[in-house]
């Protein structure tokens, strides 16, 4: 069973169409890696899926459902969550509190605060520290860990390891692969490590200028179809 | 001069509950209400209508005139509000000036131009007093409306740390984007914040209206008291809006005392203007390193130019030796 559907979605900024004509399926407990060069439409998609970007056209099913017209907290509340590009923390309050906005407004389910520090070791040390003075590698944490307070079965992960030092981008896809084998959270995922975004997710999906570049499992797809389909050459434009 | 101070200090406390609701709806709405002066008095008179028109005790008429403010904040940012804000920030200035002017004209057409004051109707407490010593008494309501405002300040501040809706407050005034994707319904945190704004705007107008008189027109005055309190104190902090308060209290006071009864208001703008000046310059200090540095700076071309004069003197020195 899919647990998102994306049908020829279409999304403006202003007169510039930033994606246009996206469509794309995940089960659930997959993970889909998202890439592209910039200004192909990545952060604009994901805005989009999670509410917080209006949408022009096409359609967005959780589990089946229409959500493309719910606000972003219904969205949130219906099981779809976002870890937004820049962490976004709410930089006056502490991290507890930061994991506990998200608990209380999102979807009730498994993933309470202690289960949330397990699966998220750097968190403990840190929960009664202001999130403003955090490291990159600590704030990304704590996004991630407030997204999975909500208790998503959609989990969308922008740029996930963009800043981060190697050490802190390692120990986080430790957590993110933890997180993949329980099969509990399907994740969608936006990484500019190629390599990584490979290895990491089971099918890849590439944009350029707003449109499918490329898809297909992970696994089948070479290195080369890739890199053509990311740079644009002698691209074969799928969704045309 | 300690009479002044505490005379000051007191009236501070009304400065504090009137612009405590401006702060809040700046704080996490960044939306300024310049109607906000004009709200007070519309609670003002909500108050004075439950007592003159259907004879309700003024206690009981203040506590029934909360909820009504309560609706009307509710309706103000459901329906007003919210959509003015989409529209970027000119908008909502001149939406509120407009609001302002009609609730002048409507509470005039209503009540007519009259100056109407509570103070009849709570007997002695508009004008008692406690005698500390011969030269020094402190009014029972004044005393009265600075613990009120203590309390509800403290009141706001638990609920803003401990309780649901505070997180959400706080988490929407950090980030409106951030609080919706954490499942936060940032329109329903703005409109409880509405309406906790204009419940805080409705008790201030209603206490101003126990100490002074009242009339249609006296919403403007008190929109500048309520912004110099929360500038003075920092906008969006709570207990900075006291502070706020209570330096705008102390200044009218000590200038009508030390100066003329006439620079109450004036001394009270001054300070505030010298507030927001530091604050300017302070800004443009700390961008550029501190004090010291820019000292360092200024002075930068005044030493340049006395090292080439010593220069130029001790090669005139050498030129007249050499002769």
């Amino acid at each position: 069973m899919s647990a998102l559907v994306v049908g020829q979605l279409v999304a403006k900024h202003g007169l510039l169409t930033a994606v246009r004509g996206v469509s794309f399926s995940v089960k659930q407990g997959e993970v889909l890696s998202v890439v592209g060069a910039n200004g192909a439409g990545k952060t604009t998609l994901f805005r989009t899926l999670s509410g917080v970007h209006s949408i022009d056209s096409g359609g967005i099913f959780l589990h089946d459902e229409d959500i493309s017209q719910l606000p972003a907290h219904q969205r949130v509340r219906k099981g779809l969550a976002m870890v937004p590009e820049g962490r976004r923390l709410f930089v006056d309050m502490t991290v507890r509190e930061n994991l506990q906005i998200a608990g209380e407004h999102g979807r009730s389910g498994s993933w309470v605060l202690d289960k949330v520090v397990a699966a998220l070791p750097a968190l403990e040390p840190i929960l009664n520290k202001v999130s403003g003075g955090l490291s990159g590698g600590q704030r990304q944490a704590v996004a991630i860990g407030r997204a999975l307070m909500c208790n998503p079965s959609v989990l969308l992960l922008d740029e996930v390891s963009l800043g981060l030092s190697p050490i802190a981008v390692e120990g986080l896809y430790q957590s993110l692969e933890q997180l993949k084998k329980s099969k509990e959270t399907t994740m969608i995922i936006v990484e500019q490590d190629l390599n990584r975004a490979i290895r990491f997710s089971d099918h890849l999906l590439c944009l350029l200028e707003g449109k499918v570049a490329l898809s297909g499992r992970s696994d089948e797809l070479s290195h080369v179809d890739i890199t053509k389909a990311y740079f644009g050459l002698e691209a074969e434009v799928l969704n045309a | 001069m300690l009479d002044s101070l505490i005379q000051g200090l007191l009236l501070g406390g009304y400065y504090a509950m009137l612009a405590a609701g401006l702060s809040l709806m700046f704080g996490v709405a960044k939306f300024i209400n310049l109607a906000h002066g004009d709200l007070a008095i519309l609670g003002a008179y909500l108050v004075l209508f439950g007592v003159d028109w259907l004879g309700l005790s003024p206690w009981l008429a203040v506590l029934l005139s909360l909820p009504v403010m309560a609706l009307v904040g509710w309706l103000l940012q459901k329906f007003l509000f919210t959509r003015t804000q989409a529209a970027g920030f000119l908008l909502p200035l001149l939406v509120t000036f407009g609001l302002g002017a009609v609730l002048q004209n409507g509470l005039f057409g209503v009540f007519g131009s009259d100056t109407r004051s509570l103070a009849n109707y709570i007997g002695d407490l508009s004008w008692d007093s406690w005698q500390i010593t011969n030269e020094l008494s402190v009014g029972k309501l004044p005393v009265m409306t600075f613990a009120m405002a203590i309390v509800v300040l403290s009141g706001l501040q638990l609920m803003l740390s401990f309780t649901r809706l505070g997180r959400s407050i706080r988490a929407t005034a950090s980030d409106p984007e951030a609080a919706e994707l954490n499942g936060i319904n940032s329109h329903a945190v703005h409109r409880a914040v509405a309406v906790i704004a204009m419940v805080l705007t409705g008790l201030a107008g209603s206490l101003l209206a126990m100490r002074a008189q009242v009339t249609p027109y006296d919403g403007p005055m008190q929109l500048i008291f309520a912004f110099e309190a929360v500038v003075i104190g920092g906008i969006g902090s709570l207990w900075g809006t006291l502070v706020g308060g209570i330096v705008l209290g102390i200044s009218q006071s000590l200038g009508a005392t030390l100066i003329s009864s006439q620079w109450f208001q004036l001394t009270g703008h001054l300070v505030f203007l010298a507030v927001l000046s530091v604050r300017f310059y302070g800004t443009i200090v700390h961008q550029r390193g501190g004090w010291w540095i820019l000292i360092k700076q200024l002075a930068g071309p005044m030493t340049r130019w006395s090292s080439q004069a010593s220069i130029k003197a001790k090669a005139t020195k050498t030129r007249i030796k050499n002769r």
